[in-house]
């Protein structure tokens, strides 16, 4: 008992940094320390990021399997705890200004990573669900933080009521897959779904756990909620939203894959392969008639979903491994261009169209580059982070025998370039409008300079080693 | 010091190209100038203290993969050291030159152009050295398409005037056929030796000529197909016959360009090719035979066009096309030496012909017709005594028997001598014809632009003047190569086994004892031109006799060129014939007398005979039709090609696949998609029941157990 407890130190921490904060807050300066604890909440996360990360590098099982600590759910953890801090350290100086930082922001945003953790690490469809819904009933909160804004009740609302369904789906296939394989923890799936004969029961289990996973991911067709929730959520919601939580739904999507259904990769393929080439190409395609870049950027999320998806859908551990290095980058691309976004503001106003950036280059040059490195970076533009993170996954699915799949990735991205560079045009050649104010909060443009300098830097050199941890990482999930 | 050299013209180049707004034109001008004198003056010390002994200096690494590593190395040798003052001497004295020359330029108005022309020319010199420096092929390679890069810059330098920019192009196009060659000589060098050093490639050459490989359609000996492509990229950049057609429109490019690049230096680069290369052309009978009769029928036909062409610098341009012809007749029979000897004088004495002829333009306005010429010789002494020494070298005058004569005389002798020794009839008779045309079109060119009466455009004669200092030093300092290079050197050249494997390098097997008095002989020979000459010529009388009493003994890539083992030619052409030494001579005389028959005598002949003789003359007038074959040949179906893919295939296919998709169906889903995101959380919802619906059918239907 000890020694799973031990195991699980991280997320216990975390849970009871959580409680405390939230005990110590209601009974004190309530929103007043909101400010405080959001720096506080941040330094404990990275604190337990560098815990993780530099802690115990073997595979650990706690409570009879049903909680991993592999070196996939660590990798997955560090870039949760990571992103979750970032984005709470870009959210406080515009959230206090708009009047909406209350103390539970923080604490909610700890829960959600709280449970994002137990996802990762979840070796039971059990513990699969108890870490989902805990992600996602904080953040079904947190989109609706803004309880006075109709459009952010409705962004909560939309996303509770088909995040809600997309349970019930999962549940479904949870209750499928234990009924024809007698087990919930994934050790006993795997050897009940053995070999090429699965039986039809399993099979609906499965494409129902997907489709409730893809859900989480905003994959298509199961990704409607998305524009709505990130145009309708506080903008720091949304940034943490295009984070974090897809970071924790792709390592569950692989961990569910991997170590519960390892033994049927030939089916799970064609269906993730199916919802990753449905996703690049809606994601794209949709994203042209974008004119708010919040909605833009919801888009963009499904159609780099989609890439990741490419990676998983091979079925290889180097699958895995560019699956991981993709979401690294991607996570790392949108902290920048959310710390853009974030600072986009018009007589102190927050705006989101992008015709407002127009001739943004004149007046603000170094931002303008700074975007524009970012926006290259994430259309896949070589010689960008971004180009390496598609090359990636494109190598893995070709590997993995999905040729097809990787072409239709390429022509998906060419398409997608355009809007991105799209925002680059008006930046450079847009015409004259009035102008941006000058960004008075330096930590977002901090965030997205390194953000940006990143982009080019990580190139140069081999990538800060990320694919080495990611290779390991991946090793550990495929056997 | 090499290394300055190497790197001193293009920090001038730099300088002059991106400095000159910050230091002024005019000085950039003058930094140019100056760092090419001062380069001359290292390479000259180089030469002169060189000792023949092949030395690699590394000056840094550039390229590895795999099995392929390049540095960036100086192999000196005596041929790179040749190359050098060859370079850097005729480069210094042009950039001089066009100080006077580029002053007042008519094609630019109120713009700044010198500063421009003087980084492109020192541009081209820094890509030179570097070819001749190379130690590798793809340094080499580096160099030819450095030089072809500024070749194309400097030639269509009025870049306003539609026939320059097409000039530059068909330079760059037909050089672009023979770089294929050179290119893929390059390749099955690698892929025979694995390494495209040149110490590595010359140690595996009796390895290579013993092998076959699979090229086109069928096997062939390495060797063979090796000596052949590069060959191929040596016509390219020497204009030999077929791919010639681009130098005679070079001359769009201003005066001095033609003088450095397309007759002294740069379009000598396929004969430094071949020379380069010789161990590996020692082991190719074949293609060295077919370089031999290519040089000779280039040679015969230059100078047939050269006889009908009025344009003072086309004229020129020809007789520089022939020239090399001479010299790969001499480089095919594996006369490495003469062939080098004649690069070396040609340098001089048509670099000063064309600076020559650029003094006279300059004096007529931009006027290049020479039947609008006439009369000049006393308008502009000192260009008339230019051009008539460089005429007296070009044609070879000199003593017969005797080794006093100017440049031309000495080293167009060795090559006929060595043509006639290495059994090639054709050849040889093709080069004693040329001589004689040689003659016939380069004194007719004197006669029309200097005697006579004063054709044309009175007031261009009116105002015809003398040049300026910058344009006149120039041309004298290379009449004294043109006439004391040849005698001078000799016998480095051209000498006695023993005098050449010394100068070049090479080991050679003592078998005589007088073989002694003839290398100390040579290693005076530096100094006093004249006396030499007579001693020489005395000391070599008992030689003549025709025994090999010394012979090469190096191996493959050992000294600057390789000489095989039953390779006599250089001793066998000192035993020739005495008509055969005197038929050069004979061939000039010829041609002068026509020439002055013509010219001077009866100056209404020659529109006579080409009225007579209408054929032939607009034949020869029309380049041998060579520019409207190839025309229809290649350049009208090429055009054809192009423009079927640039309308059809990328006009109407791809921009309108592309655009189709990108403003047709594209936008299409876009709307589709921006209507089904309602904001209605049933259609959500629904949405999400059809996926999942679609799927459930999918995977029933083919996976699991199906």
């Amino acid at each position: 008992m000890q020694a799973d407890l031990a195991i699980l130190l991280p997320e216990i921490l975390l849970s009871a940094f959580a409680l405390v904060a939230l005990l110590g807050a209601v009974y004190t300066g309530k929103d007043k320390l909101a400010s405080a604890l959001v720096w506080v909440t941040s330094i404990v996360m990275l604190v337990l990021a560098a815990m993780i990360g530099l802690g115990d590098a073997t595979t650990q099982v706690a409570f009879d399997g049903t909680f991993v600590n592999d070196g996939f759910a660590r990798f997955a953890k560090v870039v949760i705890m990571v992103a979750a801090a970032v984005v709470l350290i870009m959210s406080q100086e515009y959230m206090q200004r708009r009047g909406i930082l209350r103390f539970e922001y923080p604490i909610l945003v700890c829960l959600a990573s709280v449970g994002m953790m137990v996802m990762v690490s979840a070796g039971d469809l059990i513990s699969l669900y108890m870490g989902l819904e805990l992600q996602s009933l904080s953040l079904y909160v947190v989109a609706s933080l803004r309880r006075d804004s109709v459009k952010s009740t409705e962004a909560g609302m939309k996303y509770f009521v088909l995040g809600a369904l997309s349970s019930g789906l999962l549940l479904y296939g949870a209750s499928l897959t234990y009924g024809f394989s007698g087990t919930t923890s994934f050790s006993g799936i795997i050897q009940a779904v053995q070999g090429e004969h699965l039986s039809l029961g399993v099979l609906f289990g499965l494409v129902f756990i997907v489709s409730g996973l893809a859900f989480k991911v905003s994959a298509v067709p199961f990704h409607m909620w998305t524009p709505d929730v990130y145009e309708g959520s506080p903008t720091p919601v949304t940034a943490f939203f295009a984070t974090a939580p897809k970071m924790a739904a792709m390592g569950l999507f692989a961990r569910v894959m991997h170590d519960a259904f390892g033994g049927a990769v030939g089916d799970w393929q064609q269906v993730i392969a199916f919802l990753a080439v449905l996703s690049m190409f809606l994601g794209s395609i949709a994203a042209i008639g974008q004119s708010n870049i919040k909605r833009l950027m919801a888009y963009s999320s499904i159609a780099h979903m989609g890439y990741a998806l490419m990676g998983l859908a091979s079925g290889t551990a180097l699958g895995v491994e560019s699956m991981l290095v993709y979401m690294a980058i991607y996570v790392t691309m949108n902290v920048g261009t959310f710390a853009f976004i974030l600072s986009m503001e018009r007589n102190g106003q927050p705006v989101t169209d992008i015709l407002s950036l127009s001739s943004l280059s004149k007046y603000a040059p170094g931002r303008a580059f700074a975007l524009l490195v970012l926006m290259f970076s994430l259309a896949g533009v070589p010689p960008m982070l971004g180009f390496f993170g598609k090359l990636y996954v494109l190598r893995a699915a070709y590997e993995g025998g999905l040729a097809w799949l990787a072409v239709a990735g390429v022509v998906a991205s060419v398409i997608g370039a355009f809007y991105y560079i799209r925002i680059v045009y008006y930046m450079y050649f847009g015409e004259e409008t009035e102008e941006l104010d000058t960004p008075r909060n330096p930590v977002l443009s901090g965030l997205l300079v390194a953000s940006a300098v990143i982009m080019i830097a990580a190139v140069v050199l081999n990538l800060f080693g990320i694919d080495g941890a990611a290779a390991s990482a991946a090793a550990s999930l495929v056997n | 010091m090499e290394t300055i050299i190497l790197f001193a013209p293009l920090v001038g180049a730099l300088v002059a190209g991106f400095g000159w707004r910050f230091i002024g034109e005019q000085i950039a001008c003058y930094l140019a100038t100056g760092v090419l004198f001062f380069t001359a003056l290292l390479s000259w010390i180089v030469f002169l203290s060189f000792d023949g002994t092949t030395e690699t200096i590394n000056v840094m690494r550039w390229i590895q993969s795999g099995a392929l590593d390049t540095s960036w190395a100086i192999r000196l040798d005596r041929l790179t050291a040749i190359m050098l003052i060859v370079i850097t001497s005729v480069s210094s004295l042009v950039h001089l030159y066009s100080l006077g020359y580029m002053a007042h330029d008519e094609n630019f108005h109120h713009e700044h152009y010198k500063a421009r022309f003087f980084a492109y020319l020192s541009l081209f010199t820094f890509a030179m050295l570097m070819l001749v420096t190379a130690s590798n092929l793809v340094q080499m390679f580096f160099g030819w398409e450095g030089v072809g890069l500024a070749s194309y810059l400097l030639i269509g330098f009025y870049f306003r005037k539609p026939s320059a920019n097409a000039a530059a192009m068909k330079a760059f196009v037909v050089n672009r056929v023979g770089d294929f060659g050179f290119a893929l000589g390059i390749f099955g060098l690698f892929m025979l030796t694995d390494s495209i050093n040149f110490n590595d490639i010359f140690a595996n050459a009796e390895t290579i000529s013993q092998t076959t490989i699979h090229f086109l359609w069928k096997d062939w000996n390495a060797a063979e197909i090796i000596a052949f492509l590069l060959f191929i990229g040596a016509m390219g950049k020497s204009a030999q016959l077929l791919l010639h057609t681009w130098l005679p429109d070079a001359m769009e490019g201003p005066t001095p360009v033609s003088a450095l690049i397309h007759a002294a230096t740069m379009v000598t680069a396929g004969v430094f090719l071949v020379c380069r290369m010789s161990p590996i052309m020692e082991f190719a009978p074949h293609a060295t035979a077919f370089i031999t009769v290519l040089g000779g029928t280039t040679a015969f036909f230059a100078a047939t066009i050269g006889l009908v062409q009025t344009d003072i610098k086309r004229v020129i341009a020809y007789s520089t096309c022939s020239q090399l012809g001479y010299m790969f007749v001499a480089a095919g029979l594996g006369a490495y030496g003469p062939a080098m000897f004649h690069l070396f004088t040609h340098a001089f004495f048509k670099a000063m012909l064309f600076l020559g002829a650029g003094s006279v333009i300059h004096a007529m306005h931009h006027e290049q017709d020479m039947m609008n010429y006439g009369g000049l010789r006393k308008k502009i002494p000192l260009t008339f005594a230019a051009m008539m020494i460089g005429t007296l070298a070009i044609t070879g005058v000199g003593i017969p028997f005797t080794h006093i004569g100017f440049a031309g005389f000495l080293s167009k002798d060795a090559i006929i001598e060595s043509a006639y020794a290495g059994g090639n009839t054709y050849a040889f008779w093709m080069l004693v014809i040329a001589a004689a045309f040689t003659s016939f079109y380069s004194w007719r060119l004197i006669f029309l632009t200097f005697f006579g009466k004063p054709r044309g455009d009175k007031h261009a004669h009116d105002h015809a003047h003398e040049s300026p200092m910058v344009m006149l030093i120039p041309l004298g300092v290379l009449s004294l190569g043109a006439i004391f290079a040849g005698m001078i050197w000799l016998n480095s050249f051209f000498g006695h086994a023993d005098q050449v494997g010394k100068f070049f390098g090479i080991p050679v097997a003592e078998a005589a004892a007088h073989g002694e008095e003839h290398a100390a002989a040579a290693t005076e020979g530096h100094g006093e031109a004249a006396a030499h000459g007579e001693e020489a010529a005395h000391t070599e009388m008992p030689a003549a006799e025709g025994e090999h009493h010394v012979a090469f003994a190096g191996k493959p890539g050992e000294g600057a060129i390789y000489i095989g083992a039953d390779n006599h030619v250089l001793e066998d052409a000192h035993a020739v014939p005495g008509w055969v030494k005197v038929s050069p001579f004979i061939a000039m005389l010829g041609g002068l007398i026509m020439s002055i028959w013509f010219y001077l005598i009866n100056p209404s002949l020659p529109g006579r005979l080409a009225a007579n003789q209408r054929p032939l003359y607009l034949f020869l007038l029309n380049k041998w039709y060579f520019d409207e074959i190839y025309d229809f040949v290649f350049v009208q179906p090429a055009k054809a090609i192009g423009r079927f893919f640039w309308k059809k295939g990328d006009g109407a296919v791809i921009d309108g696949a592309i655009n189709g998709l990108a403003m047709g169906v594209v936008p299409f889903f876009t709307r589709l998609a921006g209507r089904a995101q309602s904001g209605y959380i049933f259609g959500y919802a629904f949405a999400m029941v059809l996926g999942i619906a679609v799927l459930i059918t999918w995977m029933t239907l083919t996976g699991g157990a199906n």
